[in-house]
């Protein structure tokens, strides 16, 4: 029970830190459910990746997905802002609601679906132009085009990246010249600019190291005041970390989902537990 | 004494020795095209910097046609001159120059690029980014790698029946349709005859496929990762490519366009197909510099439309002719081709190598 003991240590220090951050905790903040999934099957051309899933995901919360590769976390992510229908051959049934909308219906505009629930992948993907066009891209491709405006955005956006202060004396470079973990709040940045209600975010941390890590994690902290952040990670430290909802995921089944105190602490069920304590995946 | 620590081994200088005759082969194997091609270039270049040595027949000639000093002094001094460049084609092989095919070559330049650009990229956007996989996708991809192995001359037989003759739509002496430009007024004749405009549109169907092909390619290279995370900030598919798939891909684009178009800088047969080869003294559309232009402006839109030769098609003028000075003039006509490809070819490795630095993933 040592990995149990080290999960609750993990969970009291994070609490100390939330206290400290802002006065009221988590657990008694009241939940308004911010995406809505019901019965969701899902299928790459003959082979079904997601089972009969259901979930709510709460508002201003960090919601992470677990689970071993290929047991269909991210490929549930991809529906929430249906990234997947840009992959031939694939089929969903079910319903996903984003405030009682439902977003597979057929009047609704994808382009606008992924303006409100942007997203971020596990590689870093700058686009080869300057830093500041990189962060107004979103904006301007929406029409915006007023210099000034853009420039608003842009700074105010790496600012809730906290990539600011950083970048604030070459905004002309080549977004191509950061580092790994400077790229990857870019592409936070450049997520946000777009002014989402959801950030969805794929691994976001996985290909960085320790250090560059510790930043996304404490910038992830800071922006579920804002929005709603659903991460998919494969490292269980980093949910037990910051996400305030775990919901793990086994074989296209969710399992169990639950506050993420009391998932890793008490998971309900067995394999979850067994995953948890390391005892497969 | 151990056989395993026996270092010297006589079998393996027989194996040493067929590993350096190996190394020697290919080395012979590339230097085998780069001597050919120096011993071309020499033999070319010398027989275009000196005309050839007259025999006792030509210098009876000369003298029965009594040349005089005046007539002396316009008389070039040998093949590739400046008076080369800025002179027509004429009997008189001292005389002859090679403006008119210069001028020529530039329109069919000028018209490949306007038409193959567009429709080329257009297509291949179309195959890579809009079209689904499927059996219509692999029969166009098929049919196009084939097109692209078409002889040249198939090309000018259907140049010669689409856009020279339009399948005799217009009767035997053919139509002159006027339209009103706002500004000016276009003659357009049809059909086409043999004109710039027919052997520019024939060259385009010839590089077409490449240009396709090449472009796809480079279409293909861009990593789907800028696709998605464009499409994740709420971007259409149209801004998508135009924003970052286009110009990712536009140096492959632009190499694959610009090899395409010295293709057909060089290309003879379709041209000799629809009718180009033909003694011409005059520009098309009378233009001849910036001047001409000024002088009279109506010319750019009658250039399309006039008659033309080309660099390759006045070369094999004048390699046709009997007289051995025509020979030294298409030696100094090759050296000037060689020169425009040259520098076009270079152009497409410096813009490869431009970007290649600038974006790296």
């Amino acid at each position: 029970m040592t990995i149990m003991q080290s999960f609750s240590e993990l969970m009291h220090q994070r609490q100390q830190r939330e206290t400290v951050k802002r006065s009221r905790p988590v657990e008694t903040a009241t939940e308004v459910s911010k995406l809505e999934v019901s019965n969701l099957n899902f299928f790459y051309g003959e082979k079904q990746a997601l089972f009969d899933v259901s979930m709510t995901v709460p508002e201003r919360s960090v919601t992470a997905f677990i689970g071993p590769s290929g047991c269909g976390k991210s490929t549930f992510l991809r529906t929430l802002n249906r990234m997947n229908d840009i992959i031939e051959g694939t089929r969903l049934t079910g319903n996903v609601t984003l405030e009682g909308q439902d977003i597979y219906a057929t009047e609704v505009d994808v382009v606008a679906l992924r303006k409100r629930v942007g997203m971020v992948f596990q590689k870093s993907t700058p686009f080869p132009k300057s830093i500041f066009e990189n962060v107004a891209y979103g904006p301007k491709i929406a029409g915006q085009r007023n210099q000034k405006e853009l420039q608003g955005i842009v700074e105010q956006s790496l600012k809730r990246a906290a990539l600011w202060d950083e970048v604030k004396d070459r905004m002309q470079d080549s977004a191509l010249a950061l580092s790994g973990g400077q790229q990857q709040r870019l592409c936070i940045a450049r997520a946000l600019a777009t002014n989402p209600d959801v950030l969805l975010m794929d691994e976001p941390a996985s290909a960085l190291d320790p250090a560059s890590t510790a930043r996304i994690e404490d910038l992830i902290f800071e922006l579920k005041q804002n929005y709603t952040i659903v991460i998919v990670t494969h490292n269980m430290q980093q949910a037990a970390r910051i996400s305030d909802w775990t919901a793990f995921f086994f074989q296209g089944y969710l399992i169990e989902k639950d506050r993420t105190q009391k998932l890793f602490t008490t998971p309900k069920k067995k394999q979850t537990e067994d995953y948890i304590t390391g005892r497969f995946g | 004494m151990s056989v395993s620590g026996n270092l010297r081994e006589p079998a393996l200088a027989k194996r040493h020795r067929i590993g350096q005759l190996f190394e020697w082969l290919c080395c012979g194997s590339t230097w085998f095209g780069m001597i050919v091609l120096a011993l071309l270039l020499l033999s070319i270049g010398w027989k275009a910097m000196a005309w050839p040595t007259p025999d006792a027949d030509a210098v009876d000639r000369a003298a029965a046609t009594k040349t005089d000093a005046t007539a002396t002094a316009l008389l070039s001094p040998r093949p590739l001159s400046s008076r080369f460049l800025t002179s027509y084609d004429s009997r008189i092989p001292q005389k002859a120059g090679i403006k008119a095919a210069l001028w020529g070559s530039l329109w069919l330049l000028v018209f490949v690029a306007i038409t193959t650009v567009p429709v080329g990229v257009g297509a291949a956007v179309y195959l890579e980014e809009y079209s689904n996989e499927g059996r219509w996708k692999r029969i166009i991809q098929v049919n196009l790698s084939n097109l692209a192995g078409v002889p040249s001359i198939v090309y000018g037989i259907l140049g010669l029946t689409v856009f020279v003759r339009m399948f005799g739509l217009f009767g035997h002496d053919g139509k002159v349709l006027d339209l009103n430009l706002g500004f000016a007024m276009l003659s357009l004749p049809l059909p086409f005859e043999r004109s710039v405009i027919s052997g520019a549109l024939t060259l385009s169907l010839l590089v077409l496929p490449t240009v396709i092909v090449s472009a796809q390619e480079a279409l293909r290279a861009v990593p789907s990762s800028i696709r998605n995370a464009s499409y994740a900030l709420g971007a259409t598919q149209w801004q998508t490519i135009r924003h970052q798939v286009l110009p990712a891909a536009m140096p492959g684009i632009m190499t694959g366009v610009i090899l395409s178009l010295s293709r057909a800088m060089g290309e003879t047969a379709p041209l000799i197909m629809i009718g180009a080869l033909t003694y011409l003294a005059k520009c098309p559309g009378k233009i001849d510099g910036v001047a001409a232009v000024w002088e009279h402006p109506a010319g750019l839109l009658e250039a399309p439309f006039d008659v033309f030769t080309s660099l390759p098609i006045q070369i094999f003028n004048w390699v046709s002719r009997a007289q051995p000075e025509y020979d030294h003039l298409a030696a100094a006509g090759i050296m000037i081709l060689l020169v425009v490809l040259m520098v076009m070819n270079t152009a497409a490795i410096l813009i490869r190598n431009r970007f290649q630095r600038r974006t790296q993933w």
